[in-house]
């Protein structure tokens, strides 16, 4: 159950970086050490550690690392390393309206390639498992990596996005948190849904994603690339959950299961909407020099989804699974 | 809870390209009697018709781009 206080165990550090993190984690000095690769699994793992001592943390992890100092430095240079690859690799940008509208065409047809797609036209159970095990990492703090942007807000912006946030957040109902749906298909799908259970099995392509949202939400410097990723989410995922209940549904899986996605189909349609009126156009009205960091909050999220893309649908061609080891 | 809000008129936002949007929970009369209730803060209602899920917005008045192929994909 998602209700379980036991923090999650510590991951099996996969190189340099990732291993001087989790031996900080356990109470040894924090050591220096140098990134390289800005998508690399051994950074990606790293910062993930870093970050989820903001969320959950770790079990015998102690609370107060969250401020260590020297923690803070080495997650600065694993940021920066990031960061960089990223503005290297997603073309800058400052007409918002443009690419909203680009995000609002739906591309159709069997030549289409994507997660979604293919697993409503051809997925098989197994691949649906991995894609729900990969997805577990954000969708089991769903709205959480999010909610860190609203104290950097005000006015209108924050009213449209807390609206957004307080449906994610099942509108006072516990049961209806999207997080806990996720859980219950977890459940049905018989995966494990315990708080962090699969992350030593995600690799870099899947953690990076959840990384960019909490990089967003983190830094109020980047306030506008975290609406512009929160937007990108709402904006196209209510065709993508039609199809993954598509898929679901002829895979023969139960309505519980389905459930998770059928609720976001709805739910986003709306959401699209509150999140360009609401959210987008107050926000650009009050700080139009945010411009830019909206439409690299939207390409770079668009970015690492097509590289996480490419890594599931690459891996299910060569029949192989996606997850590790 | 101050007295204003109960008397503030229900906000509804016709759209250009898609649905209205209803504020607050709205429970919604079909043509054949039938009820949809939607406890969202915000409620998308379909105007075009073409939503799957009518009287709720599904996206499916977006614009659609073919690529390349005959099988029709909806």
């Amino acid at each position: 159950m998602m209700t379980a206080t036991r923090a999650p165990a510590l991951p099996a550090p996969r190189g340099p970086l990732s291993e001087a993190v989790v031996d900080a984690l356990r109470g040894g000095p924090v050591r220096t050490v140098e990134p390289a690769d800005p998508y690399g699994d051994d950074l990606h793992l790293a910062l993930h550690c870093c970050y989820e001592l903001h969320y959950r943390g770790f079990d015998g992890v102690a609370p107060d690392l969250e401020w260590d100092p020297a923690l803070l430095t080495l997650r600065r240079e694993l940021e920066r390393t990031f960061l960089a690859g990223l503005r290297a690799d997603v073309p800058a940008g400052d007409d918002v309206d443009a690419e909203v509208a680009a995000l609002l065409v739906e591309p159709v047809g069997p030549q289409v390639r994507g997660v979604s797609h293919h697993l409503k036209r051809a997925g098989e159970l197994w691949q649906l498992r991995e894609y729900v095990t990969h997805r577990s990492i954000y969708h089991l703090k769903e709205a959480d990596p999010q909610a860190w942007v609203i104290p950097r807000l005000s006015g209108a912006a924050k009213a449209g996005l807390v609206t957004v946030e307080h449906d994610e957040y099942g509108g006072g109902r516990p049961e209806h948190m999207h997080a806990t749906l996720f859980a219950e298909m977890m459940r049905e799908l018989d995966l494990d849904d315990t708080y962090g259970a699969h992350l030593d099995r995600v690799p870099g392509q899947t953690l990076a994603e959840v990384n960019l949202m909490s990089l967003c939400g983190l830094h109020r410097e980047l306030r506008g690339a975290s609406v512009g990723q929160f937007a990108m989410v709402e904006l196209t995922s209510s065709p993508g959950s039609e199809r993954l209940v598509r898929g679901m549904r002829r895979m023969g899986c139960g309505e519980a299961a389905i459930r998770f996605y059928d609720e976001h189909i709805e739910a986003d349609a709306v959401h699209e909407q509150v999140v360009r009126r609401g959210v987008l156009a107050p926000l650009l009205a009050a700080e139009p020099e945010l411009a830019a960091d909206v439409v690299f909050g939207i390409r770079a999220s668009l970015h690492l989804g097509e590289r996480l893309a490419d890594h599931l649908l690459g891996s299910w061609e060569r029949g192989e699974s996606s997850l590790l080891g | 809870m101050s007295d204003h809000r109960l008397s503030d008129p229900t906000h509804v936002v016709l759209t250009d390209e898609g649905p209205a949007l209803v504020s607050g929970p709205v429970e919604i009369e079909l043509p054949d009697g039938g009820r949809v209730r939607s406890d969202r803060p915000v409620t998308a209602l379909c105007l075009c018709r073409r939503s799957r899920r009518w009287p709720i917005c599904d996206t499916s008045h977006r614009t659609r781009v073919r690529e390349p192929a005959e099988e029709d994909d909806r």
